[in-house]
């Protein structure tokens, strides 16, 4: 295929791909996610391609392993076309089954339907599941029909025509006026206005310019941004070239965390076919406009996902943050101005240059617009991306979406934003999603991890868990942050471990004040909020540890017992055997006895345990 | 081995500038498991620049290691999902088991043990790694079974 180097032959190449695009055909998908390859997707998928052979079916059936369907809690996913059949935890042992009398006889598979919960009867089609039908999926829409590494399939589904839109129809000034009328906000933490951040750095001096695409993704329990760049690397692209058309770059990069090989491969790809196509490089589509896009591998810090350090680092130093006296978009990679956005923040741009502000800017509540994309972890019984309009409540999200919590006990806190978010209590979770609710609930929007916490949770401990996280990613700069932390996790350390002190509450908020006031960048300004959020919500569990000496939730090691329930006791002797330590005792048959002395609390035994007879208090 | 030519061949293929410097380690990183000191060396004297500059890369980013690494590798996830669904119970089992600490490799050179904060995969929690291969909904009392598995294949291997 030649470079294209009009919008006519563009035109006439997207009309070639749709003609040999048949949506009545018969297609099955495998969602290739690193959850669903990690449960076998790999072989489901091999599998199929063998039978489908063996049936004769192999050029009447498309066959696709696409990016993540999101309902990870459920995989290997495959759904079949075009009645949408959905089926879940597929194995390869499966697939003759479905060959045979889904695509050749059209009946569903019982055995592998999802069966809803709430009415115990099986659903057979994919928007029919609760999970999907109580989402409203802008950026994840396609993650689940194209292949990643195809171009026409993202071509088939509209793609590059708002980039043909913003480059023959529109001025950059239209286009940063259209983001504008959006209200599109960032969707990597802060919320900042997309279109005034264009605009900044559009009328920022200087003839070179940069964009970058920021995926790096450090919150622990948010995985979107690497779905999205694995699932549908081109419209991420489409969004960082109307971008940089936007504001006058030239050059652009994606900065990708380094445990994302995925994403990596399948942007790299997309940015070869581009190029290939005239899509990127030099004189776009004959418009006159250049632009060339790099990737750039992180290698491990999480502090780089700050604008400041992530550039220091794309620039091949130490990623250190510094002192923003003056914006990236005046002076940011090599000093010259540059916009950085997140990649849904991208993956937005499209669609509000083909669909409008207007119809962006109608989903959503009054400061926060648009859909966001939330990753569902922890606790709950539907683990997986979910994506609603801004404003949804985080008891739709657990509840409706999420089925609730999964070990069968009560939500305690939704924890948002990671290590720079805070917990948001139970009676809390009425509340409208979006960025001034979550800031006025003392945590933050972040990246979109939502980790879901019951009863069994301590929240003492998960401080301690976030302190301990920042203390070792704190890069050591700034006095504040890097003291700070550190002087916050030994309190935390000493109060899991029974030897709180009166008034240690009291000094964690004195430190917490301090590094908010006194931090170099948005790490230590934000790192107390975990433990900030906690007293504020949940001060007597604080109180039990340092007071009582008791961990209410039964996880912090040096405050609980191990004990054997003498009634549900059966002697059958699996915790004796398991027990890393020798120290359990018992006769076959007799009622078994733990040595608190030998007892290191692993929980070994309560695992093993099939007769609920092991006790933690 | 250590190679000095496959060094270069990296350096001649990024370009001895400052912006390459990490895409290089990770090369090297990928090539040894670790970035042998003589790497490190060979790259500052080509860039011009002290070995201070090139170690203080190396040694801010995780991924790279100036220790050579393990035969195998695990990785337990301590990401927030992972956390609250007991990962330190399987990252302690791991530890007791190998007698090594996290970041740390036996002595013997077959196992290094390491953390991380979310792999992605949260959906699987609690998770572990062991070359590549994920191991879902992780529990302590797996954990033994599991690196048997590791200890047999090398025991055979060496038969
Ligand atoms: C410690 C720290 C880590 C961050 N990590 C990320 C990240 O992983 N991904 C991201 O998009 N933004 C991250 N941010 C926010 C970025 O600094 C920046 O605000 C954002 O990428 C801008 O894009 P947006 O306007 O589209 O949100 C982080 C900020 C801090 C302080
Ligand atoms: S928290 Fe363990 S995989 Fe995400």
């Amino acid at each position: 295929m030649p470079r294209l180097t009009s919008r006519a032959e563009f035109e006439e190449w997207r009309q070639s791909v749709l003609a040999s695009w048949e949506p009545s055909k018969p297609c099955i998908t495998v969602c290739g996610g690193t959850g669903c390859r990690a449960l076998g997707a790999k072989e489901v998928t091999a599998a199929l391609g063998r039978e489908l052979k063996k049936q004769g079916l192999q050029d009447k059936v498309d066959l696709k392993m696409t990016g993540c369907h999101g309902f990870c809690e459920r995989g290997p996913l495959v759904v079949v076309y075009p009645q949408q059949i959905f089926y879940q935890g597929v194995t390869a042992e499966d697939v003759p089954d479905i060959v045979s009398e889904t695509l050749v006889k059209g009946n569903p598979v019982e055995r592998k339907l999802y069966v809803d919960p709430v009415t115990g009867q099986p659903v057979v089609h994919e928007p029919d599941v609760p999970f999907y039908r109580e989402q409203k999926r802008v950026l994840m829409k396609y993650n689940g029909l194209i292949i990643p590494t195809k171009i026409e399939d993202y071509i088939a589904i509209g793609g590059y025509q708002a980039l043909c839109k913003a480059l023959f129809e529109m001025t950059p000034e239209q286009v940063i006026e259209e983001i504008k009328r959006s209200g599109l906000r960032g969707r990597g933490g802060a919320g900042f206005p997309t279109g005034r951040k264009w605009e900044e750095c559009r009328r920022a001096d200087g003839d070179v310019k940069y964009v970058i695409c920021n995926a790096d993704e450090g919150d622990p329990g948010a995985y979107q941004d690497r779905s999205l760049v694995e699932g549908n690397p081109h419209s991420i692209l489409e969004g960082i070239i109307i971008g940089a058309y936007a504001v006058g770059a030239h050059e652009g990069f994606i900065y990708i965390r380094h445990e994302y090989p995925l994403a990596v491969e399948n942007i790299t790809r997309a940015i070869e076919q581009a190029e290939a196509y005239g899509l990127l490089g030099k004189n776009i589509l004959g418009s006159g406009f250049d632009f060339t896009f790099k990737v750039h591998r992180g290698a491990g810090a999480f502090v780089c996902g700050e604008s400041s350090a992530l550039m220091r680092s794309i620039e091949g130093y130490a990623g250190e943050p510094r002192a923003k006296r003056i914006h990236a978009t005046e002076k940011g990679l090599w000093d010259r101005p540059t916009v950085l956005n997140n990649v849904k923040t991208w993956a937005s741009v499209p669609y509000i240059i083909n669909n409008g502000a207007d119809w962006f800017a109608q989903m959503g509540t009054a400061t926060s617009k648009g859909t966001m994309v939330f990753s569902l972890v922890g606790k709950v019984n539907n683990t997986g991306l979910v994506e609603v309009p801004m404003g949804a409540t985080l008891r739709h999200l657990v509840f409706d979406i999420g089925g609730g919590i999964s070990s069968g006990k009560k939500c305690k806190a939704v924890q948002t934003g990671g290590p720079s978010g805070g917990c948001i209590p139970e009676r809390l979770l009425d509340l409208p999603v979006d960025y001034e609710a979550l800031t006025e609930a003392g945590s933050i929007m972040g990246s979109g991890g939502l980790i879901v916490m019951d009863e069994d949770t301590c929240m003492v401990d998960v401080a301690r868990y976030f302190l301990h996280f920042t203390m070792e990613e704190s890069c050591g700069k700034c006095t504040a942050c890097r003291e700070g932390s550190r002087r916050m996790y030994e309190i935390l350390e000493r109060i899991v471990h029974g030897k709180g002190q009166e008034g240690d509450v009291e000094r964690l908020q004195e430190i917490g004040e301090a590094m908010i006031a006194g931090s170099l960048c948005a790490l230590g300004r934000m790192a107390p909020n975990p433990v900030l959020s906690t007293i504020r919500y949940f001060r007597d569990e604080y109180e039990a540890h340092i007071r009582d000496k008791r961990c209410p939730a039964a996880v912090c090691k040096d405050l609980i017992t191990f004990s054997v329930i003498a009634e549900n006791c059966t002697g059958c002797g699996v915790c004796l055997r398991n027990c890393p330590q020798g120290a359990i005792t018992g006769e076959k048959k007799q009622v078994h006895h733990i040595d608190p002395n030998k007892c290191i609390r692993c929980g070994i035994c309560r695992e093993v345990c099939r007769f609920n007879a092991i006790k933690v208090e | 081995m250590f190679d000095v030519n496959k060094v270069d061949a990296v350096i001649e293929k990024h370009g001895a500038e400052q912006r390459a410097l990490t895409a290089m380690l990770q090369d090297i990183q990928s090539e040894y498991n670790y970035l042998p000191r003589e790497a490190l060396e060979r790259i500052a004297q080509k860039m011009n620049l002290p070995l201070i500059q090139v170690y203080q890369v190396a040694k801010f980013y995780k991924a790279f290691s100036l220790e050579p690494r393990g035969k195998h590798s695990i990785t337990v996830c301590l990401g927030t999902a992972c956390h609250v669904r007991g990962g330190v119970a399987i990252a302690d089992q791991v530890g007791r088991l190998l007698g090594v600490k996290p970041g740390e490799t036996t002595k013997d050179r077959r196992f290094s043990f390491d953390t991380v904060n979310c792999l992605g995969c949260c959906a699987l929690g609690p998770v572990m790694v062991v070359d590549g291969q994920y191991y879902g909904k992780m529990a302590a009392s797996k954990v033994e079974r599991v690196l048997q598995k590791y200890m047999e294949e090398e025991v055979a291997a060496n038969a």
